[in-house]
């Protein structure tokens, strides 16, 4: 009995109540007649193509920068990567690997400034990531409309210039990796095994760099920056590689979405993404300075799991789309339970 | 107290650095003006329109910057309870004055409850008041869109059928507030120079500013700037201090569910769903731009920043579109300007903090070189 209580305790009453919630939703499916395998296909896509933007949390959460509301702009970075690749007119799968390449260098040298930018303002940085994250976006958006791009499929057909606010990924990218390997079980039930696969490399290079030194004193940053400064880390340097890491697979991470979903989102599309992508983590088990790949898992699942299951069950259930109010209940609900947390913050 | 020894280029440099911000609106305003071709009379009248209009919502914002909480993005919460007020009175169909104070008193015990939430909710989230305050604000919105979206019509009777959604609940995407448009703000008008003044909204807001002034000299008003100064301090002093800062919230939310019947008033229609959602960032911009910093905020602020933030809102998409030919560019100047100053504000407080820490320091240093001097 005292084992199930340390459990529920470690695990978190949230926890505990979202995964029930989507337990139940999976085995009321049938009865209303949904299809379990459809859901499930879908709810293994979605994971793919979130996975690595909620991975892009790890390393500053892990480095004692916090949350990364910052997230847009590592988003920004990918939609340079992507739409440089288009302009550059490279087809077919070697685009995706392009749109990585142009977008790296992007997303180092913003990394690096948001970096320092957050190392000035220590304590209060997941405010002033939010408005980094807000800030960024909007100048984009003067930016998709100024920068000289005219590949035909973008730019806005009667003024020859200026983005679209959707461009299709049909012919450079689209399912690149989602095909890769792909498995087809019956006619609903798809396996992105590429897009998963993709996903599991990022995080085993992650889990594999905080074994290195350098990601044992990230941890040992976020875990106590004094003791941490005392054994001769240097500190803000430590902190604005981490931020680096997560612009980098922020913007990798909106590569993989766009593959899976087949648009680039410009203009305000990136605003919002940064609160699904934090309240997955929080749904997985991370606090506020610690996370692990697990979490990433656990949590991104649990939360695509709802995204997609609440729609289709409770649309059939009592015939009203309820599922807008309840993700927003809930992945802002999360977020409050995790930023409220005294205890978890200072272990 | 001795002051620093600075030289007077670095006295001017730090004046100009803690201006910074209304300093560069100022710039972006004075350059916008002629670029949008725009006469004074028209600005001198949309200023007047939109000082009337924002600034009871953005003197909600004071007491908690008193009580050391930041700048409250859950003022968003009393922008809600004003809604629902709204509704209820839209659907009554109970019109003038007499309806807008009764949106008022309706707003007033939701606001409370929702500030008091809040405010239990940041004290458990001490020293990152701001970010919290800001999820709580998108949090209660999912609550409020429950119940405004499929609680009313079908749990709360809507007897006004063309508030309803046409599958028979859920209020509609607008709501229109014709009968009560503007009704305050034409109740007494006086026109100088071309511009009409709405003097009762005008004497509104200068009641408010009064009570602002009057509450910091109470006994509540002091003790919540102690708590603003230093918590442990105020709790050594007796002062209780959770309590404090639950009481700011709760003024704050109240006053902002007032504020935003004010508003909406002046507009005429309600975005059931988006009215409120912006409602906090421009205020907060607003202020911000005015020359306030996170703990540091009055009433000339308030004013200061109304007009230069709205003035560069006026002249923004015109100017964008005779400057390089795009409308949709002064649109997303102006977006990208609000979001901007609240960052460049965030960030010059949290550095000015780290340096006026070091100037006392070196305060400490000079006047102790000082002293060793005399005794030499």
């Amino acid at each position: 009995m005292n084992k199930v209580k340390e459990f529920i305790k470690s695990f978190g009453w949230p926890r505990i109540i979202i995964s029930l919630f989507l337990l139940s939703l999976f085995i009321i499916a049938p009865f209303v007649g949904v299809s379990i395998s459809t859901s499930l296909s879908d709810t293994i896509v979605r994971f793919g193509m979130n996975g690595v933007m909620v991975l892009a949390m790890v390393p500053m959460i892990q480095s004692g920068c916090g949350l990364n509301f910052g997230l847009p702009l590592g988003i920004i970075a990918g939609l340079l990567g992507g739409t440089m690749a288009i302009e550059f007119n490279f087809l077919g799968q070697s685009s995706f690997l392009m749109a990585i390449v142009f977008a790296t260098p992007f997303a180092l040298l913003l990394g690096y400034g948001y970096g320092k930018l957050l190392n000035k303002v220590k304590g209060s940085e997941m405010m002033i990531a939010t408005y980094v994250g807000f800030s960024s976006v909007a100048f984009m958006c003067i930016m998709w409309l100024l920068l000289p791009y005219s590949h035909p499929t973008m730019v806005w057909g009667y003024a020859g210039k200026g983005l679209r606010t959707t461009i299709s990924v049909e012919g450079f990218y689209l399912h690149t990796l989602s095909n890769f390997l792909k498995i087809n079980i019956g006619d609903s039930f798809l396996f992105p095994t590429g897009m998963i696969l993709f996903f599991i490399l990022l995080s085993l290079l992650m889990w594999a760099f905080f074994h290195t030194k350098r990601g044992t004193a990230m941890t040992a940053v976020g875990s106590n920056a004094v003791f941490a400064k005392a054994s001769g880390i240097d500190v803000d340097k430590t902190r604005t590689l981490s931020v680096m890491m997560s612009t980098w697979l922020g913007a990798v991470g909106i590569l993989v979405y766009q593959q899976s979903f087949g648009f680039i989102q410009l203009y305000m599309g990136p605003f919002y993404m940064a609160l699904p992508a934090v309240s997955a983590i929080l749904i997985g088990g991370a606090a506020v300075n610690k996370a692990s790949i697990v979490n990433v898992i656990v949590g991104t699942f649990l939360f695509q799991g709802i995204l997609t299951m609440t729609p289709s069950v409770m649309n059939s259930m009592i015939h009203t789309d309820m599922s807008e109010v309840i993700r927003i209940v809930v992945s802002n609900g999360m977020i409050l339970y995790a930023l409220t947390r005294k205890s978890e913050a200072t272990q | 107290m001795s002051s620093l020894r600075e030289t007077k280029f670095q006295r001017i440099l730090n004046t100009l650095e803690k201006n910074s911000v209304p300093l560069l609106f100022g710039v972006i305003v004075i350059f916008g003006i002629p670029l949008s071709g725009y006469s004074l009379n028209y600005l001198g009248q949309e200023i007047v329109v939109r000082i009337a209009r924002n600034s009871f919502l953005i003197i909600a914002l004071l007491v908690p910057i008193m009580a050391g909480m930041g700048l409250n993005f859950g003022m968003t919460l009393g922008a809600m309870a004003g809604q629902i007020g709204l509704i209820f009175i839209a659907d009554w169909k109970i019109i003038g004055i007499p309806g807008m104070v009764l949106a008022m008193i309706i707003s007033t015990p939701l606001s409370i409850l929702l500030g008091w939430l809040c405010g239990k909710i940041l004290n458990m989230a001490k020293g990152r008041e701001m970010v919290t305050s800001y999820i709580i604000g998108f949090f209660i919105n999912g609550v409020y869109q429950l119940i405004v979206l499929y609680g009313m019509g079908s749990v709360i009777p809507i007897k006004n059928s063309s508030l309803v959604l046409p599958r028979g609940y859920g209020i509609r995407n607008t709501v229109n507030l014709i009968k009560i448009r503007k009704v305050f703000d034409n109740l007494i008008v006086i026109k100088l120079f071309g511009i009409s003044f709405p003097i009762a909204t005008f004497l509104l807001i200068a009641a408010l500013c009064l009570f602002i002034i009057w509450f910091r000299k109470t006994k509540l008003g002091q003790d919540m700037r102690a708590v603003g100064q230093d918590m442990e301090v105020a709790r050594a002093a007796g002062i209780k201090v959770e309590h404090t800062r639950i009481l700011s919230v709760i003024i704050s939310t109240v006053l902002a569910g007032y504020g935003m019947i004010v508003y909406l008033q002046n507009i005429g229609t309600l975005n059931t769903y988006n009215s409120h959602m912006q409602i906090g960032m421009f205020s907060i911009a607003a202020l911000l731009v005015g020359g306030a910093t996170v703990n540091k905020a009055n009433i000339g602020n308030v004013f200061l920043g109304v007009t230069l933030f709205h003035l560069m809102f006026i002249v923004s998409p015109t100017a964008g579109k005779n400057l390089i030919g795009e409308a949709q560019l002064g649109e997303y100047f102006r977006v990208f300007v609000s979001y901007g100053v609240i960052t460049l504000a965030l960030v010059l407080y949290e550095i000015r903090k780290r340096r006026d820490a070091d100037r006392s320091g070196r305060l400490l240093a000079q006047n102790q070189m000082d002293q060793r001097e005399i005794l030499e």
